[in-house]
């Protein structure tokens, strides 16, 4: 128990001198509490058209006011951010995934392996990923459905955490610890979970939130276009509504703002949270623990 | 006589640069060397920085492969190894690095270093076996456990983390342990603890040392016989009081002369001895290596690079010098110049 | 009797951490004359980079100077202001610092990097007297003229390192702070590296202190020697008496580790494991691993003590020679 205290208090003190992480943590705490909470409180069929009076300005019947088509906003946003956020984590665990298991491959056992995987990902980051997205997402057009939403996005989000770790174990393969374990009788794969990943795990971290943010900066642009699964009260789905019904032009800010704010939170979120990830993993920015 | 480890005739060279500037750096030209079983011996290898004695390092361990020439343990070629066979040479072959710190993975505590070998190698048969198996090694070290185990690495101080490598290094007793550099990184009030430590080693358990340094004096307190490296090649090597108090090979004799003695009386002269520019204008493509600074400069050392000259019972010379002397075939070393007992 | 050219007075250099002031250095008094070699020697943890930075204030948070002074020809250097300090680094005292071989600008060629301390404190010098100025150094140091337009990487160690003693002795200062000079060196090139010091040193008069933990490079090269432990001064005194008669156990034992040449032997180190600095021992520092440790050893802290003309130690087991 005493060592659990002095455990949490030394994560309390850490905690005091890297405040980014903290902020970052806690403003993404907060919109998942947001969503949480929101989910309890408000029945989500109230975030569907058709569920109140429609184009009603903020009450205390309609906290947030209604759309053009009759779905309450503030039950949008709630849903919405809901949906964010799951994009977001999926898509970031399946490119971090994809990015975990090619860069440690091609950084530990180096060769052709290494110089096939790294001359995709470089050709691959040349590509426009908006571009490519909307290009696929216009094909598939009627049947996005927020799964291949994910699988599409994730499916370019995967090159830069790959380069990043693989960049990482290049530098730490030649270390003299990972000798020692060769010498002590690890084969490839035990050295590779065993050595090399916990001590990247700050930058595993890093990459995962990374992924995140890419992830979901590029569905929200796919859906502000109107690319995105058109029957989900997406936040970006919700701004090209707000678009096509041109709520700016009728004033209806709290169509428009809302979702806006959501996700400039959620931004400033997770780049302060990668700052601060940044903190632990570069140990020149790190002050002493 | 069985050889356990054995150099041949091992050149490394190294190609760097790109498709049209390719150089070429020879780090090392035809070393010969062999450690025997029933003899167990300490030699030290002695050279400075571009001397080699890294890359014979590597070399020995398997992790590079010789350019020319062979590394052979037990027999077989250490490139060509099965698992098996590479399994044991892991076990009976073992090495000490230079860097107390660098060789501790910094996410676990200093327990992981003595656990791992342990499981790996299958040398306990329970998780008590094992702890007591690592409590007396370190004790026998000298170290306590209870102020060693369960340590982080940053939490001890270099001497500790050096002696916990030795004693991991016991845990396996092997026949052969490679120490680079054991204790440039260390205090030398500590230096003592961890070479009697490795002198230990090798007289209670037989095992045999490479003891890989710049330093000659401790070099010459640990070892039995000596084998001195300059820029790659084989310069002088044999018993070790031989090659100390009577060094016959001017770049031996350079840096026994180079050595700050602890000795206020006895001062560096502005002697000779640190010739920087060589009498022979001969640009060094073949012939010896030393030339360009050897002050004993003839010129046949500009023209070929002289073989090993057996001066002494357990001593050879790789200098025309002593081109008196009989040749070592085949530049080999081992059963004509070997250790006293 | 020639006046001191430096000294330093009860230094005191400390570092904040979270549990408390480390005294790194703590009240270390010597004195250096012109001309004169003085070592100090110590291992790690001693506190000789501390105080080969202190000495020309250049101690970095979270290291900061509590107190004390250092004297250069009269000249407190701890309480001039930060403009005062910077006319008188290099210019009068200047510092060889560890790895000195990479803190030369891998981007500059050399004879930029030479001309460039001295620019600063000689703004009025013109280009083509600096252009001779900086030959003249590279000759001094042994050096060949071309080198002055290569790149740091084109030479090897030894060659830096005298680049760097080169920059140095730019200016002519009086007292030449030189810490671990030769330690990445190897052994041959070390010795010639010195012997230039060495030459330098006298040409120019200059005062060198050397800091470093080779106990077989200073009886080489220094004249008096000062041994550092646990951030306090153990002995002091001439090279030639020190050796001959330690005074101090721990000297003793210093003096007995390195191995030698002559004959083979026990290795011998010292017992136990250096202080930690956060929490020393009580009284005298190096009792816990003193042969010779006494009650009033681990209760009163020895201060340090003229024995003999010349001669200080700190330690309980000797008195004050009455003068």
């Amino acid at each position: 128990m005493k060592a659990l205290g002095k455990r949490l208090s030394r994560v309390g003190a850490y905690c005091r001198r890297n405040p980014k992480l903290v902020s970052g943590a806690s403003i993404i705490l907060t919109l998942v509490l947001f969503w949480l909470i929101g989910s309890l409180l408000l029945s989500p069929t109230r975030a569907q058209p058709i569920s109140g009076l429609p184009d009603q300005s903020p009450s205390l019947r309609y906290l947030l006011g209604t759309d053009n088509n009759g779905r309450e906003l503030l039950a949008v946003m709630v849903v919405g951010t809901g949906l964010t956020l799951r994009i977001g984590i999926l898509a970031g665990v399946i490119g971090l995934g994809i990015g975990i298991i090619l860069g440690f491959l091609s950084g530990y056992y180096g060769g052709l392996l290494d110089t096939v995987i790294k001359g995709i990902v470089d050709v691959l980051l040349t590509v426009p990923p908006l571009a490519v997205l909307v290009v696929i997402a216009a094909v598939i057009a009627g049947a996005m459905t927020l799964d291949s939403m994910i699988v599409i996005v994730a499916s370019l989000s995967w090159m830069l955490p790959t380069r990043t770790i693989r960049a990482q174990v290049l530098t730490m393969r030649e270390r003299a610890y990972i000798q020692v374990a060769k010498l002590s009788g690890m084969n490839g794969l035990e050295v590779i979970v065993k050595e090399l990943m916990p001590n990247l795990l700050p930058y595993l971290a890093a990459s995962f939130v990374g992924a995140t943010a890419a992830s979901i900066l590029a569905c929200i642009g796919l859906e502000a276009l109107g690319l995105g699964p058109q029957s989900l009260p997406t936040l970006g789905m919700t701004i090209f509504w707000a678009i096509s019904f041109s709520a700016m032009l009728r004033n209806m800010w709290w169509w428009w703002l809302p979702p806006i704010i959501i996700i400039a939170t959620l931004f400033v979120g997770l780049f302060l949270l990668t700052a601060g990830l940044d903190e632990i993993a570069n140990p020149r920015l790190r002050r002493k623990m | 006589m069985t050889v356990l480890l054995e150099a041949r005739n091992a050149t490394k060279v190294f190609s760097s640069g790109g498709f049209f500037k390719r150089k070429e750096t020879v780090a090392l030209e035809n070393v010969s060397l062999s450690i025997k079983e029933s003899s167990p011996s300490i030699t030290g290898v002695v050279g400075e920085t571009g001397s080699g004695k890294t890359t014979l390092a590597r070399l020995l361990l398997g992790f590079i492969a010789p350019t020319e020439g062979k590394v052979l343990y037990k027999g077989g070629d250490l490139q060509r190894m099965s698992r098996d066979e590479r399994l044991e040479f892991q076990r009976e072959v073992q090495v000490i690095f230079q860097d107390p710190f660098e060789v501790y993975n910094p996410f676990y505590k200093v327990d992981h270093v003595l656990t791992t070998p342990v499981a790996k190698f299958h040398l306990a048969r329970s998780k008590t076996q094992a702890r007591k198996l690592i409590e007396h090694a370190l004790q026998a070290i000298g170290l306590q456990p209870e102020e060693t185990l369960g340590r982080y690495p940053h939490q001890l101080s270099g001497g500790q983390r050096q002696r916990i490598m030795v004693a991991r290094a016991s845990l396996l007793k092997p026949r052969i342990i490679l120490a680079d550099e054991p204790v440039s990184m260390v205090d030398a009030s500590l230096r003592a603890t961890i070479l009697e430590n490795l002198r230990k080693l090798n007289q209670k358990f037989g095992i045999s040392l490479l003891y890989i340094t710049h330093d000659l004096t401790t070099a010459y307190q640990i070892s039995d016989n000596i084998i001195v490296l300059y820029q790659g090649s084989v310069v002088e090597v044999g018993d070790i009081e031989l090659v100390i108090k009577n060094p016959q090979h001017p770049y031996t004799q350079l840096l026994v002369a180079s050595i700050p003695v602890p000795d206020p009386d006895q001062r560096w002269g502005q002697d000779s001895a640190t010739v920087l520019v060589s009498k022979t204008p001969v640009k060094v493509n073949r012939g010896c290596k030393f030339v360009d600074r050897c002050p004993f400069g003839m010129p046949i050392c500009g023209k070929d690079p002289p073989p090993l000259f057996q001066t002494d019972g357990y001593r050879a010379v790789r200098c025309y010098l002593y081109k008196d002397a009989s040749v070592i075939a085949g530049n080999a070393i081992g059963k004509d110049v070997g250790p006293k007992r | 009797m020639k006046a001191d050219i430096l000294q330093v007075r009860n230094l005191r250099v400390y570092y904040q951490t979270s549990l408390g002031p480390l005294k790194a250095v703590d009240g270390v008094t010597l004195s250096l004359k012109p001309g004169e070699r003085f070592g100090l020697v110590g291992e790690s943890g001693s506190g000789k980079s501390t105080l080969a930075l202190a000495l020309m204030r250049l101690t970095k948070p979270p290291g900061y100077i509590e107190g004390g002074q250092v004297l250069l020809d009269g000249l407190d250097l701890i309480k001039v202001s930060e403009n005062e300090i910077r006319k008188v680094r290099l210019a009068q005292i200047a510092l060889v610092p560890q790895g000195a071989m990479s803190s030369l600008n891998p981007v500059m060629r050399i004879k930029a990097q030479i001309i460039y301390g001295i620019r600063d404190h000689l703004k009025k010098m013109p280009g083509s007297a600096l252009e001779e100025r900086m030959h003249e150094l590279l000759a001094k140091v042994e050096l060949k003229p071309e080198m002055a337009n290569m790149f740091p990487h084109e030479l090897s160690g030894g060659m830096k390192q005298r680049v760097c003693l080169a920059i140095a002795i730019s200016l002519s200062p009086k007292v030449i702070v030189a810490d671990e000079p030769t330690s990445a060196l190897d052994v041959v090139v070390q010795k010639q590296v010195m012997l230039t010091v060495g030459q330098v040193q006298e040409s120019l008069g200059v005062s060198i202190l050397l800091v470093g933990h080779d106990m077989g490079l200073m009886a080489q090269f220094v004249e008096r020697i000062g041994v550092l432990y646990a951030g306090k001064l153990a002995e002091v005194g001439s090279v030639r008496e020190v050796f001959k008669e330690p005074l101090h156990p721990y000297t003793r034992l210093l003096i007995a580790c390195p191995p030698s040449l002559e004959e083979k032997g026990q290795f011998k180190g010292i017992p136990g494991l250096p202080p930690l600095l956060l929490n020393p021992p009580s009284g005298c520092v190096f009792h816990p691993r003193c042969p010779q440790t006494t009650s009033r050893c681990s209760v009163k802290i020895p201060s340090l003590k003229e024995v003999y003309p010349g001669r200080w130690v700190a330690c309980h087991l000797y008195t004050e020679v009455k003068r």
